[in-house]
């Protein structure tokens, strides 16, 4: 039978994927896209949430427009990034994180 | 939502996650994300979250990923090479997630979470017909007597109705946002770039 704890751990598990990525890759874009891996592990134990906690026999929308919001944040921060990245790459002909030292003390 | 099936997506979903992280070639990267977040709007759609699902195949893994596959084909970014692979960022990184999911399982288990099924907690269209409150509009209230889940117009009214300062912000967000990318993609006179 699943469980509202099924959907946390399948959620816990793309989290934690998508913090391994983080962690452990190099190439900058590959870091964003686990960074968006995060972000849609978050929703999914918000969508969970809000069908396992109904309010008067409806799921809780409340989390639904959370989930929304998320969504609409992370577009626009991939925007942001990649543009960044873009950027980056025109100066430092390269997408790798440790050519980017400058700011390291 | 069946059992298997569920087994079935998380399979999916996680899998091509777990190709995301270890993948050499960032355009193959890319495309394992667009089916991972596939996966994971089909499990939305098994929550009966249907329009957060069809928004997660839209945003995600349509508009966002021709993003990245954009940006990857322009920079024209080559697979990593396989010499320069450093032991320290992967032990930490793998250490960290399998540290992350111990702590999520043992949570999930201590608590009463794992009761809650579909089963017990059941969706009642019929009868929340009569408890809508001010979201009471007669194309709802139509919906939910039907028995049909009217999700989209649930979600709207919420939204416009108790987030109406919030979307705007949003609104203002994004404008932002686009006028960010405007201004960090174009070349400066005379620059270096």
């Amino acid at each position: 039978m699943i469980s509202l704890g099924h959907y946390l751990v399948v959620s816990g598990i793309l989290f934690a994927l998508g913090l391994a990525g983080v962690i452990a890759r190099r190439n900058i874009i590959i870091v964003y896209m686990c960074l968006e891996m995060m972000l849609s592990a978050a929703n999914l134990a918000l969508v969970g949430f809000s069908r396992f906690h109904p309010v008067n026999g409806l799921p809780d929308y409340t989390a639904q427009s959370l989930v929304f919001f998320t969504i609409t944040v992370a577009a626009a921060e991939v925007a942001v990034g990649l543009a960044i990245i873009v950027a980056l790459f025109r100066t430092k002909q390269s997408v790798d994180v440790e050519s980017v030292t400058k700011l390291q003390g | 939502m069946p059992s298997l099936l569920f087994y079935l997506l998380s399979l999916i979903t996680l899998g091509f996650g777990f190709m995301v992280v270890t993948g050499r070639n960032p355009v193959t990267c890319a495309l394992c994300l667009a089916a991972s977040f596939t996966g994971l709007a089909a499990l939305f759609i098994g929550l009966d979250a249907y329009f957060i699902g069809i928004i997660q195949i839209l945003v995600y893994a349509g508009a966002v990923m021709v993003l990245f596959l954009f940006i990857i084909m322009l920079l024209d970014i080559k697979a990593e090479e396989g010499k320069h692979l450093k032991l320290a960022p992967i032990v930490s990184g793998v250490l960290v997630a399998v540290l992350l999911v111990l702590q999520i399982a043992t949570v999930v288990s201590s608590t009463g979470i794992s009761a809650k099924t579909p089963e017990n907690t059941p969706l009642a269209m019929s009868e929340a017909a009569g408890k809508l409150g001010r979201a009471a509009l007669p194309t709802i209230t139509n919906d939910l007597k039907d028995g049909t889940l009217p999700d989209a117009k649930l979600i709207g009214f919420t939204l416009f109705d108790q987030y109406g300062f919030h979307l705007q912000v949003i609104g203002l967000l994004l404008l932002v946002g686009t006028i960010g990318v405007v201004v960090l993609s174009k070349r400066e006179k005379g620059g270096a770039a």
